[in-house]
């Protein structure tokens, strides 16, 4: 099996492990108020969600296998990320390239099929202004979709960036953060699916 | 899988696999149970709820390895305050909202709106 081993020198940001690991828990401090901001927008959520104003509900609106499609191609691409990361930790630049592209690709897919189930939503009249119920909702599953769009950004540049500069230390690092970040929008996923799509379909 | 490390790996493919299949199996086990209207919404929501805390807890342990960090384990301490803060910040609106809903009548909501209408 042929190896693809990183052979560019670091020019810059190199380094030591420790200050590398101090890097990634900065970043999990800051996965941590992004929880406390989407905690925010859940509870708006649950305070308004009964208040229709002679609209629709939720399960009159929501389309629930699209649902359970979204929820399982975001669980299947945070599954790749962790591949992709295992490939980075093994130096195989082939396998984090394809490993991240699958992600990349799942996730596209994610948001295609969540902003056809709100411009569907809005050409039927139920936009953000129809009721506080729909504009908690919008706000609260629009913010994860802009969180999902800047990983996709995100990711795009860093595999362009990977394949021409290869699996320097700076750029698994790179990885680690995009990996975190991902897992992470995978697990705010599963609070709004249950609590938004699940409980308001009962 | 290639054995070839150029650095000690600290994680390995078991872990995802393990979290992935649980995750799938929690979801679907979930989607099942709200769409067959076969039980009483009573049964279903408090049972929702405990499988979506399980599965917070089952990506948390396998996606991103919390508790596996060396000693001090300062992303679990973060973590835990997270689950604090975020705790208060829920149940207080709730409170707060439903003791406001059950102290106000629509008519005095009106008649509130109506006189901060100048400010």
């Amino acid at each position: 099996m042929s190896q693809h081993v990183a052979t560019v020198k670091e020019p810059r940001l190199n380094l030591a492990p420790e200050a590398s690991s101090k890097v990634t828990f900065g970043f999990w401090i800051y996965i941590m108020t992004d929880c406390v901001l989407f905690a925010s927008l859940f509870a708006t959520y649950a305070v308004l969600h009964n208040n229709t104003f002679g609209g629709p509900a939720g399960a009159q609106l929501f389309n629930m296998p699209n649902v359970l499609a979204e929820t399982l191609i975001l669980l299947t691409s945070s599954f790749t990320t962790g591949l992709g990361m295992l490939a980075a930790q093994q130096r195989h630049l082939r396998k984090v390239i394809a490993w991240f592209g699958v992600t990349f690709v799942l996730g596209a897919s994610f948001l295609t099929i969540e902003l056809s189930e709100f411009s569907k939503l809005v050409a039927s009249g139920n936009s953000w202004q129809r009721s506080g119920f729909l504009s908690s909702f919008f706000t609260l599953v629009g913010t994860h979709g802009l969180h999902i769009t800047v990983g996709l950004l995100w990711m795009a540049i860093l595999i362009a960036k990977i394949a021409a500069t290869g699996l320097t230390k700076a750029n698994v690092r790179r990885l680690t953060l995009l990996s975190l970040f991902w897992h992470f929008l995978d697990i705010v996923w599963i609070f709004i699916f249950t609590m938004v799509y699940m409980l308001g379909a009962i | 899988m290639s054995e070839r490390t150029s650095e000690p790996s600290k994680t390995t493919l078991r872990p995802y696999v393990l979290g992935y299949i649980w995750s799938i199996y929690l979801t679907i086990t979930v989607y099942l149970l709200v769409t067959s209207d076969r039980f009483d919404s009573y049964i279903v929501v408090p049972i929702v709820i405990a499988l979506a805390a399980v599965q917070f807890v089952v990506q948390l342990v396998y996606f991103l390895h919390l508790g596996q960090e060396t000693r001090p384990r300062w992303r679990l301490y973060a973590v835990l305050f997270m689950i604090i803060v975020v705790s208060i910040l829920v149940f207080g609106s709730l409170w707060i909202m439903s003791n406001l809903n059950y102290r106000m009548t629509p008519q005095q909501i009106n008649t509130y709106m109506q006189s901060q209408d100048g400010l």
